[in-house]
């Protein structure tokens, strides 16, 4: 049991449209669904966990159907976004309890062995309610991976986690994809996304954007037009030298602003150009700002690209 | 239909929430009530009666029963922890009978157990006033906890609700209204307490094999119904 497939999937609430006719087939490795806050990343989770009946379309698991059906979860890990666990539990009894409830043979052992996979030993018998973020996600983790499941899904696992915790997880998964494992994970920050996924699906608005290599999507992400704000010591100058350089499409002389608006077709020339002619004419820089650099103009650059 | 691990799960968190203080200061306060009224007028059976039906019965029970029934299965949906439960080769139906269970064992051991002994402290048990009354507690704490862990199920303001109608319909509108009586299962479960105490000290509106039917039926019905909610208990993103 490793492949998820989402066919032709819709989910409205109302007469909002949260997923819009999605399809997509995860399997073994690490694939990030990426998407801005609101795009539809939760909801399509849900419905892979069998949380959420899709309005229309199939979620299923190696030809399985995910919607009320209990048995997929002796092959599905899931970490849900929410904080709460069982808080007066201590992460022990907690793991313990959720062994139990897949009716393995020997939960203690079970339990011992997911703890130990997280790192969490140290804290085991401290009641959940005593954790750090950081450690309710591992004790999450642990939760999830007691039954040794072919599928794990987590649902933005490294919201609120500070650099350490992040990097830890980030192994974590890395060698569960390694292990042959179907592993994923929802996030809205694409260098998270970038530094774990082999594979990356891409959601915007309800609908699939984008899909497969992460370089390849990298690659569209920095070869679309990038427009910056920039303000010198000597504007007109400047914009002579730049625009004679083949990384700029366009120069306008914004004179309110009293500022330059450059529209630069390849990122990495540009960024290099700009520093090196200020430094040779003799201008100084004041301001230079990336002026559409919010993700969501990255992702809708993504929809038309 | 039963599951150990959901129960231990339910029974602690029913315990171990602050709301739980209520379920032991209820009968506290019926005991404390009973030597009171013990000490200052001695063993009475129909102020015993009154005490029992008034109190206990019309107050306390369905109190219980709203924190043991809507408390065993409406704060994990509120939280969002019973995915821990979902997420499991459970059968949903057995998660919905494991907690009615716990539901009803937690309500008989809060309602039904302190009503009897205050009952021996009221007038011991003279007349099987407090058998009457701890069996009508007993029968009425498993059709409380079956409509209250329903509530639970369907509506995040179970606790509102559940108040409302151990409020408000069983005590207010069922003093006014004499039909409501029917529909409450205050008065099903007195019915049975008439039939096992002595003459006139007990009445109900019900007859006992009607009362029966209802208090069967709609702990039945809501506990179906409960479990067929949880099958397609949806958990909506937070987006």
């Amino acid at each position: 049991m490793t492949t998820l497939s989402i066919d032709h999937v819709s989910r409205w609430f109302g007469n909002v449209v949260a997923v819009n006719d999605v399809t997509m087939t995860i399997g073994p490795g690490v694939t990030g669904l990426l998407g801005p806050n609101g795009a539809g990343k939760s909801t399509l989770i849900n419905m892979m966990g069998g949380f959420l009946a899709p309005s229309a379309g199939t979620v299923t698991l190696d030809g399985a159907t995910v919607w009320r059906n209990e048995q997929v979860y002796r092959h599905i890990g899931i970490v849900p976004e929410r904080e709460a666990m069982y808080d007066f539990l201590t992460a022990r009894e907690f793991v313990v309890a959720n062994a139990e409830l897949h009716g393995l043979a020997d939960p203690g052992a079970a339990a011992a062995r997911a703890l130990a996979t997280v790192e969490m030993e140290f804290a085991q018998d401290r009641p959940v309610a005593t954790y750090s973020k950081g450690m309710r996600q591992r004790a999450k983790m642990a939760s999830a991976l007691v039954h040794d499941p072919s599928v794990l899904l987590l649902d933005e696992p490294f919201n609120g986690m500070d650099p350490r915790q992040r990097l830890h997880l980030m192994e974590l998964l890395r060698r569960m994809g390694a292990e042959g494992r179907t592993v994923l994970f929802s996030s809205h920050i694409l260098e998270e996304v970038e530094q774990l996924a082999s594979h990356i699906e891409v959601v915007v608005a309800g609908r699939h954007a984008a899909s497969g290599d992460f370089r390849k999507i990298r690659r569209l992400m920095t070869d679309r037009p990038h427009r910056y704000l920039v303000r010198s010591s000597d504007d007109r100058a400047l914009a002579a030298a730049l625009i004679a350089d083949g990384s700029t499409a366009a120069i306008e002389l914004d004179w309110k602003e009293r500022a330059l608006r450059i529209q630069a077709i390849d990122f990495a020339g540009f960024t290099e150009l700009l520093p090196r002619v200020a430094r040779e004419r003799g201008i100084r820089l004041y301001t230079v700002s990336p002026s559409d650099e919010s993700l969501e103009s990255v992702f809708s650059y993504l929809v038309t690209a | 239909m039963f599951n150990p691990t959901v129960a231990r799960l339910t029974y602690r968190g029913l315990l171990g929430r602050r709301r739980a203080l209520v379920l032991f200061a209820l009968p506290a306060l019926l005991i404390l009530i009973s030597v009171a009224v013990r000490v200052l007028v001695g063993a009475d059976d129909s102020i015993a009666s009154s005490v029992l039906g008034g109190f206990a019965l019309a107050t306390m029970v369905p109190l219980v029963g709203v924190i043991a029934g809507t408390g065993a299965i409406g704060p994990e949906i509120d939280d969002g922890s019973i995915i821990y439960l979902l997420a499991k080769p459970v059968r949903r139906p057995t998660i919905i009978v494991t907690k009615l269970l716990v539901a009803i064992a937690v309500s008989v051991v809060f309602s039904a157990v302190p009503t009897l002994i205050a009952g021996f402290i009221l007038n011991g048990n003279s007349q099987g006033i407090a058998v009457a009354f701890t069996a009508a507690a007993a029968v009425a704490s498993v059709t409380y906890a079956a409509i209250f862990l329903l509530l639970g199920v369907v509506t995040r303001q179970a606790v509102v609700f559940g108040l409302v109608y151990a409020l408000i319909w069983e005590s207010l509108i069922g003093s006014l209204v004499p039909g409501a009586r029917t529909l409450s299962v205050q008065q099903w479960a007195l019915a049975l307490a008439q039939k096992i105490a002595g003459e006139g000290l007990v009445t109900s509106d019900v007859g006992l094999p009607l009362a029966v039917v209802l208090l069967v039926g709609v702990t039945l019905a809501a506990t179906a119904f409960a479990g067929q909610r949880m099958r397609s208990l949806t958990l909506a993103g937070e987006e």
